[in-house]
């Protein structure tokens, strides 16, 4: 379960230019197993409440709960670990350039102390369900931003976290591609993960009805 | 850990730390320090056996004066000399009791008056030197030759030896200020290297501190790399600073006692016990510096 109690969040670099709070008083509730739909226009704060989920910000003020864990009394021990169970496709793939396509899909699972061969079926499936098994030892800088996106959506999702976070995940794919990372993410949210997604498609929204929250200038103007 | 382990086996090295902790500047910096730190180290126990001979040899040393040798002694059974000779002889505390011939006291003063006592004249007083094996002061023995021989003078080494061990001292202490300043360079640099790799690294580390990666897993990572070049630095520092050490020692042999060939194997056993801990201190100051450092740093991350 994730629940926003009057959360706020403000940048300091923000501050300095006049706009103190990039999410004012957003409070809602998303059931273990739910799916929400984020949305807004640019600039409306759903980068900035993804990261609160997925432990990259610390709010201002508010009581946020992540997982039935107070994301505000965690040791850094614990928030490691609590990240361990939430899968992140980043805006901008965050694939580590050192390492091939597959090496960055084991990553989380490695992370999790699993098996090298449970590593090795599952990174393998995943890469086939996003269409990349083929290329699985080629580095981010060989892949096109379509693949790169895949690869981020596969490392996000390999580990089968309890929680899944995507920021604009079809932002690069074409609708082929788009609807066939839809399937696994409604499949995996039908397997009990909570899912929650940012995005600008309207037609994905359309297609896929789940509940919405809708931010403006940092606040929640919609919940349902 | 292990899962860092699992994955640097399989996968060697996951974020990039060969190219961001360079295998050259740190190696390179830590071994000079090393080579500083073994100099020091070599100067250290070189005081220290000084010390222990000169303060031995010294402290123990009488040097007996009696003048008008020649004269009755008090109580007229013979010469002063051979009263004095007689007293020494009867002390158990006085050991090698020997008296400078003629020739040995023209040698002591010739460098002062240029020719023998004898050519111009000179009344010299009868020397006797001697070692002090006794555990007390030698003032009985003095009072007890002066009243055998009015005027006989004892001089002993103490006050020297206490001068001796005085400047040895603070040479020691000099030394391990070197070597402590040495560690702190050491880390220094370590630290600033870890610095510079940490923030060449800095996109990877929050991707993998994102996915979960524990930050004692993320400092090791590092402390591990930082441990291995501070290592090897410090071999290279230290198998250079051997030769320079035997030849040093060589130098100082005289001092020290019998002279020998320049060779590792005629260096002190307590220094050649040693050397081999300096790459292990400059490992440790490698690993535990890098733990701190970047430790630290992964504070400023959510």
């Amino acid at each position: 379960m994730i629940r926003f109690d009057d959360v706020w969040l403000r940048y300091h670099h923000a501050a300095r230019d006049g706009e103190a709070e990039a999410l004012r008083a957003v409070s809602f509730e998303i059931e273990e197993g739910g799916f929400r739909w984020l949305t807004g226009p640019s600039g409306a704060g759903k980068t900035s409440l993804l990261k609160l989920i997925y432990l990259a910000e610390h709010p201002a003020r508010g009581r946020i709960e992540i997982l039935n864990t107070r994301a505000n009394r965690l040791t850094r021990r614990d928030a490691a670990l609590l990240r361990r169970r939430i899968g992140v496709v980043y805006q901008d793939f965050r694939l580590l350039p050192q390492l091939d396509a597959y090496d960055n899909v084991a990553l989380p699972m490695r992370l999790a102390r699993r098996g090298e061969a449970q590593v090795k079926a599952d990174v393998t499936e995943i890469l086939r369900w996003v269409g990349l098994a083929h290329r699985m030892h080629a580095r981010p800088d060989e892949l096109s931003g379509g693949e790169q996106q895949r690869i981020a959506i596969a490392r996000a999702v390999v580990a089968r976290p309890r929680l899944l976070v995507a920021d604009e995940p079809t932002g690069n794919l074409d609708d082929e591609q788009a609807q066939r990372l839809m399937l696994l993410i409604t499949a995996l949210n039908k397997l009990g993960t909570t899912v929650v997604v940012a995005t600008h498609n309207a037609a994905l929204v359309e297609h896929y009805p789940f509940p919405r929250l809708s931010l403006e200038n940092g606040r929640l103007v919609h919940d349902g | 850990m292990a899962a860092w382990c699992m994955m640097a086996r399989h996968r060697g090295d996951l974020l990039g730390l060969r190219s961001a902790l360079s295998d050259r500047l740190l190696p390179v910096l830590v071994g000079a320090m090393s080579f500083l730190a073994a100099l020091a180290l070599g100067g250290a126990l070189a005081c220290a056996n000084l010390a222990q001979s000169w303060q031995g040899d010294t402290a123990a040393a009488l040097t007996i004066q009696i003048p008008q040798p020649a004269d009755p002694d008090a109580g007229n059974d013979g010469t002063r000399l051979a009263a004095v000779q007689r007293a020494l002889a009867a002390n158990h505390d006085v050991q090698d009791a020997t008296v400078l011939t003629t020739a040995e006291m023209n040698r002591l003063i010739a460098p002062w008056i240029g020719g023998d006592a004898a050519s111009l004249g000179l009344a010299l007083p009868a020397i006797i030197t001697a070692q002090w094996a006794g555990s007390g002061s030698s003032d009985a023995l003095a009072a007890q030759l002066q009243q055998l021989s009015p005027g006989t003078v004892i001089r002993t080494g103490a006050i020297w030896a206490q001068r001796v061990a005085t400047l040895t001292t603070s040479l020691q202490g000099c030394a391990l200020a070197v070597l402590l300043i040495v560690a702190l360079v050491a880390a220094a640099v370590v630290a600033v290297a870890t610095r510079s790799g940490l923030a060449q690294l800095r996109d990877t580390i929050e991707i993998v501190h994102g996915l979960g990666a524990l930050e004692a897993d993320i400092a090791t990572r590092f402390a591990g790399r930082a441990t291995w070049l501070a290592l090897a630095g410090a071999l290279g520092g230290t198998v250079l600073a051997a030769p320079v050490l035997a030849w040093l020692a060589w130098l100082a042999s005289p001092f020290t006692g019998p002279a020998h060939p320049a060779s590792l194997f005629n260096l002190p056993p307590a220094l050649l016990a040693l050397l081999p801990l300096l790459p292990a201190c400059a490992a440790l100051i490698g690993w535990s510096t890098a733990q701190i450092t970047v430790r630290g740093w992964l504070r400023r991350l959510p």
